[in-house]
């Protein structure tokens, strides 16, 4: 293999000069390279999309690996480099490998992960026998022919490019015009045929359109990496958003930004195959999205557990502090967090802390007794030992728990019922006073809040 | 039964169908009456969806024939609407309520038309009628069991066919949604359309149907509620399989005996 090399470390200058002469497109081959490969980029997004959401994600992979002894054949057999050879040389051996797959599963007892994994291997090894061939003959230029292993956009010829334009212009136009039916197949293919619809055909067009977009995508992808170009960019764009005309703009989008971060890299460093760098770059903005996508990205997802432990953690003291308070029969407002503590187990130091926040939010006031709800902070907790006692009873009534299987169940609901629900229970369980364990249940919010707490104690103990 | 000059709206013959080589179903025909609601019955694993699913044409044949009003379903595809079960779907695939409604509307549409006003229009009448219009933009993920059935029965109204075929409406739904189906049920037959379900509650067939085709591999019966849902039936139908029949015919389609016995 050559030694790749992309920083000139004696002239660190050199590679500067190389970027600006690359966007400055002196060089038109540069500027047509650039359009290609945006151009594949994006189709072989927009195309894979359908694929994953197909839940077929790997096709494009066997595709590509398929592609290898077609192209090597069609060398062999005519002796020539013609872009148009080689893509119908690739086209045919991928077609041959998609029916292999096809119909390996309904005809015989191979699973369809088996018949991927069988043609894959196969075909890839088939193309590298007949290229180790090819490299004995004593043939013209097949020097290059390895390079679709992983790509290279800077060996690409005027030919190659406008092949490579024909193509993806074809593949989007044809999503475009599509786009309705092959959505209805991807979503329920059953129901398409139901209305009569030639599912098959719309298929089998799918299937050629990724087959083009893999076969054009070999020179700058390459064999190997091919599959992550039509897939990364959907699952990247699936992680924003959840409508598919969204979803495929920003896969294409996904897929332009690779192609010019890899193939500019491809000029500053002839000789790092391209494949590789946007696989890289799509896996990085991949990783990126997984983590910082605002409705599913990890950390919102963390932010939002946090979030609910501590809301649940907050409601669990003031809840306490009622039952405290109404075990003294009402009498007593303050309470010591060792009070608090013989009800509810909680490690002291998060006590501490969740109890400074509720004083902050105005929940509680610590004295010197100790603690006690505040207006605020009994309204709230009334609510809370409300909904958690008809649930209990709801539980208790409905599914015939016991009172023991009750409680655990209402520690957890109490938390995210709504004031709806609140409702629904409430007239589904008509006149309940008391729980399963004989509390008595809190009426509803009153809409005048007593001056002090004692004062409602003594109506609801009435 | 009714013998009128219009033909039935399904009638089957000789129905036969396999999965690889076991016989999921033998020899079944029968005929529905228009403008009924008719609850095709049977146990687990008795061939219900595969009858449905035989009739559309989605799963093959091996023997038999079925026609719609007298017709091929090629000729009567516009007026016959499929529900598939819910489970069959990948809920977290983007899409929104309406649009999985408009789908109702590409039997109309030709290859690359896109919905226009008066599909969209129909749509939303549907919604309107199952309630889900306040839903139309929700990601279908957001939906509960119930309320994604509705908009499946929505997109087969938006169908405005003349004959519903639907796979189970009733499983996994709440109170509300079983009542709307209901509601539905009514509208549908007061306009003379009939309606056809793979139905699993026998507390409930009594009252939701006019008829019941009991299946459980082959035909038990078909006919009226009144005359058909009674205890021999049920009897026959939930009393398992036939096994030597089960045997014999798996044994048939092994050694493919019905291809080389082509004679008559």
């Amino acid at each position: 293999m050559e030694h790749f090399t992309l920083l000139n470390p004696i002239n660190p200058a050199s590679t500067w000069q190389l970027l600006i002469e690359f966007w400055q497109f002196n060089d038109m081959n540069v500027l047509w390279v650039l359009i290609g490969s945006i151009l594949l980029g994006i189709s072989a997004s927009v195309i894979g999309s359908f694929a994953f959401l197909r839940r077929r994600s790997l096709i494009g992979d066997a595709l590509a690996h398929a592609a290898l002894p077609g192209v090597m054949m069609a060398f062999i057999l005519f002796q020539t480099r013609d872009p148009l050879v080689m893509f119908l040389g690739a086209v045919t051996s991928s077609f041959i490998g998609f029916f292999i797959i096809d119909w390996l599963p309904k005809n015989t007892k191979i699973k369809p992960d088996a018949a991927l994994a069988i043609t894959l291997s196969f075909f890839f090894a088939l193309g590298l026998m007949l290229l180790s061939f090819i490299q004995g003959m004593e043939v013209e230029n097949k020097s290059g022919l390895d390079k679709i292993l992983f790509g290279q956009a800077a060996a690409m010829t005027q030919d190659d490019i406008n092949l490579l334009m024909v193509v993806t212009s074809f593949i989007l136009i044809s999503v475009v015009l599509f786009f309705q039916k092959f959505r209805l197949i991807a979503f329920n293919a059953s129901f398409a045929r139901s209305l009569g619809i030639a599912v098959n055909r719309y298929e089998l067009l799918l299937a050629l359109l990724i087959v083009m977009s893999v076969v054009v995508g070999l020179q700058l992808v390459g064999v190997v990496l091919m599959a992550a170009v039509l897939l990364t960019p959907v699952a990247t764009a699936r992680l924003w958003s959840d409508q598919l005309k969204n979803i495929l703009l920003l896969a294409g989008a996904v897929g332009a930004l690779s192609a010019i971060i890899s193939t500019q890299i491809s000029y500053l460093a002839p000789a790092m195959p391209t494949g590789p760098w946007m696989v890289v770059s799509l896996s990085t903005l991949f990783f990126l999205s997984l983590l910082f996508a605002p409705k599913n990205g990890l950390i919102k997802r963390y932010l939002q557990q946090q979030q609910l432990r501590q809301k649940v953690a907050e409601e669990n003291i003031l809840r306490t502090l009622y039952k405290l308070w109404e075990r003294t029969q009402f009498e007593q407002n303050d309470f010591s967090i060792t009070d608090i503590q013989g009800l509810r187990a909680m490690h002291t130091l998060d006590l501490r802390k969740t109890l400074k926040l509720l004083c902050r939010k105005q929940m509680l006031k610590e004295s010197a007794h100790g603690f006690r709800l505040t207006d605020m902070g009994l309204e709230q907790a009334t609510q809370l030992t409300r909904r958690h006692r008809l649930w209990e009873n709801y539980l208790n009534e409905h599914l015939e728990l016991s009172p023991d299987q009750v409680h655990s169940q209402a520690e957890r609901i109490e938390h995210i019922l709504t004031l709806e629900q609140e409702k629904q229970l409430e007239e589904e369980l008509k006149d309940s006073r008391q729980d399963p364990h004989g509390n008595l249940i809190p009426n509803a919010k009153k809409t005048k809040t007593p001056a002090h707490p004692s004062k409602q104690a003594r109506s609801l103990s009435s | 039964m009714n013998k009128s000059t219009r033909p039935s709206p399904i009638k089957v013959q000789n129905l036969s169908m396999r999965y690889h080589h076991k016989p999921v179903l033998t020899d079944v025909s029968f005929e529905i009456p228009e403008g009924k609601t008719i609850a095709i019955v049977g146990p687990n694993g008795a061939g219900k969806s595969t009858l449905l699913k035989g009739i559309m044409g989605l799963e093959p044949l091996i023997e038999g024939n079925v026609s719609f009003f007298g017709e091929p379903l090629a000729q009567k595809r516009l007026s016959t609407a499929y529900v598939p079960q819910r489970e069959e779907i990948d809920w977290d695939f983007p899409i929104s309520v309406l649009d999985v409604v408009l789908m109702g509307r590409h039997g109309q549409l030709k290859l690359w038309q896109r919905p226009g006003k008066l599909d969209n229009e129909i749509a939303e009448q549907a919604l309107k009628d199952l309630k889900m219009w306040d839903f139309r933009d929700r990601q279908i993920s957001q939906l509960s069991g119930g309320q994604q059935q509705r908009v499946f029965l929505a997109r087969a109204l938006a169908q405005q066919a003349n004959l519903y075929l639907m796979d189970e409406p009733f499983a996994g739904v709440d109170v509300a949604t079983e009542k709307a189906i209901i509601e539905l049920f009514k509208t549908l037959k007061a306009q003379g359309k009939t309606i056809v379900c793979v139905h699993h509650d026998l507390n409930t067939v009594g009252e939701y149907f006019d008829w019941i085709v009991f299946i459980n591999a082959r035909l038990v019966a078909a006919g009226p509620v009144e005359e058909v849902l009674t205890k021999e039936n049920l009897q026959k139908t939930y009393g398992g399989r036939l096994s030597l029949l089960n045997d014999l015919t798996e044994e048939m389609y092994r050694t493919r005996l019905n291809q080389a016995h082509d004679s008559d």
